[in-house]
């Protein structure tokens, strides 16, 4: 009989930290407004990871359909976002971030 | 007919809204039928309530109508009604009776004036205000009236509101009314509230004058003499008499039935209603004459050495007024009305005369370009010399009658005293000269008057001539309701008030079987008052009869010694014909240093400590603002930097909680 070695939910939860982490990093520092993009994704990623690893241990399926609906969340902001790159690229010829600041005083 | 007292300033009030609304597209002709008969009838219903009221016997010769609530609040309550008693009938009459005349002769005078129609329309007001003064039954209504023809006489003395000095006099009535009114309303508040101390919320005259005993002297006094300051306002009396002679301004017929038949008397009036209280009050009453006397002799004076005809007609009224405060300061409140009276006739009449002579000469006004007018326009002649005959009180016309019997009661009451007469009596002589100095430089001597204005010289149209004439035979005749005991007259007018503002003072011990007083209960008089009531009456009659003989030597017989005089007293005369600068120094006592404290509280409070609060606080919030906004750098990244940053501090926090 095979045995699958059982991961303790803390290892999971570290995964989802690191995750996070990477992705806040990137999207704080990355210039490139797809890479900003991503490193969004990453985010909400380890956000889901989370709440799947979470659903398990507490035996409730909450955190699945929460899951759900972040997932379809991203997936309406990525359409509207790389339309909004796009649009952004015509106008401006550049999707680097630091080059978008005309939203201040 | 007694019930129908609300008539009388009805008919006016129709008249002004008539006027006032439709006037203009009714045209002249209409309101020129309008305007005077609304008076007219007026004058007719206070004939026919006269007659009823003299019907009834002395004692119940009082009658309110109240027509409604007006002001209803708590205890205090005052009603819209009206009074009919000797004091407010014959008042009214000499208003509806004087305002008639005077409205016909405007209809001959303001003809071409563009603003015919507005001009009936203020003096219809007027007169239903003027009526509101005299027949109102309670404190608020007359100042009701007291306030509206303050109103209707600055419209009028600014009716040339195109000229600046016309403008800027009714703005200088206005507000030194206004002074006045102040007091008046000070008054009226002290007397409600000290009477109701004792319980009588009211400020209705019958109430008040039969509760005003409970009040001690000081109130009495303290009511009286603010009450006295609104009258001197209204009057004209020292030192508010300033506004009058400005008032001048205004168109002539005007000056004559508010600035010297009515308005103006309304100040007498308002004491000799109040008699009761200023009975209470000695020293009020004190005040009263001697003020009265000071502006008699002190305005009189200035008339001396005026060349402006109405100038001179606007210090003789003062002049006269001040006569009137006399008599009701020592307490002859009948004496005052009788005069009132009789001066709204002769005075009425004189400034109507001027008015003609105006007319006349093209709007001249400067007694050294008239003379040799008597021929030219005699019907304004003789009705100006016989109003000046009255006004100089030579024996047998009105004036004679009202002015003797002021003298002698400063003379004989026990309020009165010898230097009152003393002074009054020089005012007599000194109104008599100047009256004949312009009478004389007018209609005598040799003509003056500019070539290109001599040649059209014209008597005035019969609508201006009746009025005259009219006025002149009531200046002749209007003295006889009120000849004196020792004359062999009845005095009705004495008896007629006798229930409104008593018998008289109590004389003195010189005088105390002045006939005046006595003969009515003793039914003969004794000899020794009676000589010296005769005497001082030829004494006055001889300072009058002075005064015109100076006025005569110097503007008839030796036309060239008044500047010769003026010369030699360069100095005084200097002084006299500037007014004793009490213009100037009112201007810069009051005028000046209440602009410099306007100026000072708007440069100073205003601009610096108001707006530079506001100001300041808006410069900061801009500037806080400025330092505020750096924060929007407009790169997203920043803003999610911040996002994290907020987040990590939220976790931070709960892990440090968590320890503790």
């Amino acid at each position: 009989m095979w045995v699958v070695p059982t991961i303790p939910p803390a290892l999971y939860l570290m995964l989802s930290g690191i995750l996070f982490t990477i992705g806040v990093i990137g999207a704080l520092t990355r210039r490139n407004a797809i890479v900003v993009f991503m490193c969004i994704e990453l985010m909400l990623n380890a956000v889901n990871l989370t709440f799947i690893t979470l659903s398990r241990f507490l035996q409730s399926v909450d955190g699945v359909i929460f899951a759900f609906f972040v997932m379809a969340v991203a997936a309406a902001e990525a359409a509207v976002g790389l339309a909004i790159f796009v649009m952004l690229y015509r106008s401006r010829e550049t999707i680097n971030v630091d080059e978008v600041n005309l939203l201040k005083w | 007919m007694l019930e129908y007292v609300w008539l009388i300033p009805l008919f006016p009030f129709i008249g002004f809204l008539i006027n006032g609304l439709l006037g203009k597209r009714l045209g002249k002709g209409v309101v020129s039928v309008v305007g005077p008969s609304a008076i007219g009838l007026s004058f007719l219903t206070s004939i026919l309530i006269f007659f009823e009221l003299i019907q009834r016997p002395p004692g119940e010769r009082l009658f309110e109508k109240v027509l409604f609530d007006w002001v209803v609040s708590g205890s205090f309550q005052t009603v819209i009604g009206y009074q009919i008693d000797p004091l407010s009938i014959l008042m009214a009459l000499v208003v509806t009776g004087v305002s008639f005349f005077i409205h016909i002769y405007s209809v001959g005078y303001m003809h071409d004036d563009p603003g015919y129609t507005r001009y009936f329309t203020y003096l219809n007001l007027f007169v239903f205000m003027m009526l509101n003064l005299v027949l109102a039954n309670n404190f608020l209504l007359m100042f009701v009236g007291w306030e509206g023809v303050g109103l209707c006489s600055y419209l009028l003395i600014g009716f040339w509101y195109e000229k600046d000095s016309a403008s800027n006099a009714g703005k200088k009535a206005f507000v030194v009314n206004r002074v006045g009114d102040f007091g008046f309303i000070l008054g009226m508040f002290l007397l409600f509230t000290s009477l109701g101390q004792h319980g009588i919320w009211t400020l209705d005259f019958t109430e008040v004058f039969a509760n005003v005993g409970k009040l001690d002297t000081a109130t009495a006094t303290a009511i009286a003499l603010l009450l006295f300051v609104g009258a001197c306002g209204k009057s004209a009396q020292i030192p508010l008499y300033v506004w009058l002679p400005d008032a001048m301004e205004g168109p002539t017929p005007v000056s004559s039935l508010i600035h010297a038949a009515t308005m103006v008397t309304a100040g007498v009036y308002m004491v000799a209603r109040c008699s009761i209280l200023y009975n209470m009050a000695p020293i009020a009453m004190a005040v009263v004459a001697i003020v009265g006397c000071a502006t008699a002799i002190f305005t009189a004076s200035i008339g001396f050495c005026q060349y402006d005809i109405k100038k001179i007609l606007a210090y003789s009224t003062i002049s006269q007024l001040g006569y009137m405060f006399l008599a009701v300061g020592v307490g002859a409140y009948a004496a005052g009305i009788f005069h009132l009276m009789t001066h709204a006739f002769f005075k009425g009449l004189l400034f109507l005369g001027a008015g003609s002579v105006m007319h006349a000469l093209s709007g001249e006004l400067d007694i050294r370009k008239m003379g040799a007018l008597r021929k030219k326009i005699p019907i304004t002649f003789v009705t100006f010399f016989i109003a000046t005959l009255a006004i100089a009180g030579i024996p047998g016309l009105s004036g004679f009658f009202s002015k003797d019997e002021i003298l002698w009661m400063a003379f004989s009451s026990q309020r009165g005293h010898f230097l009152l007469w003393l002074v009054a009596a020089v005012a007599a002589g000194m109104t008599a000269f100047y009256m004949f100095r312009a009478l004389f430089m007018a209609f005598f001597g040799e003509s003056r008057v500019d070539h290109h204005v001599a040649h059209h010289i014209h008597e005035s149209p019969k609508i201006m001539t009746i009025p005259l004439m009219v006025l002149a035979f009531l200046s002749i005749v209007g003295g006889y309701v009120g000849v004196p005991h020792v004359l062999g007259g009845a005095n009705h007018i004495h008896e007629f008030l006798a229930p409104v503002v008593g018998n008289g003072p109590p004389v003195k011990a010189h005088a105390s079987f002045s006939l005046i007083q006595e003969a009515w209960a003793a039914g003969a008089g004794g000899e020794h008052s009676a000589t010296l009531e005769l005497l001082l009456m030829a004494v006055s009659v001889v300072i009058a009869l002075i005064g015109i003989g100076i006025a005569y030597f110097l503007y008839l017989k030796n036309p060239a010694l008044p500047k010769m005089l003026a010369q030699r007293w360069r100095g005084l005369y200097q002084l006299v014909s500037n007014k004793y600068y009490v213009d100037e120094l009112y201007q810069v006592l009051f005028v000046n240093s209440l602009k410099n404290l306007g100026r000072g509280l708007w440069k100073g409070f205003d601009d610096l400590v108001i707006d530079g609060t506001v100001n300041g606080i808006a410069y900061l919030i801009g500037w806080l603002s400025g330092v505020m906004r750096k924060v929007q750098t407009g790169l997203v990244q920043n803003y999610a930097f911040s996002i994290v940053l907020g987040g990590l501090i939220l976790v931070i926090y709960y892990i440090i909680r968590g320890f503790f």
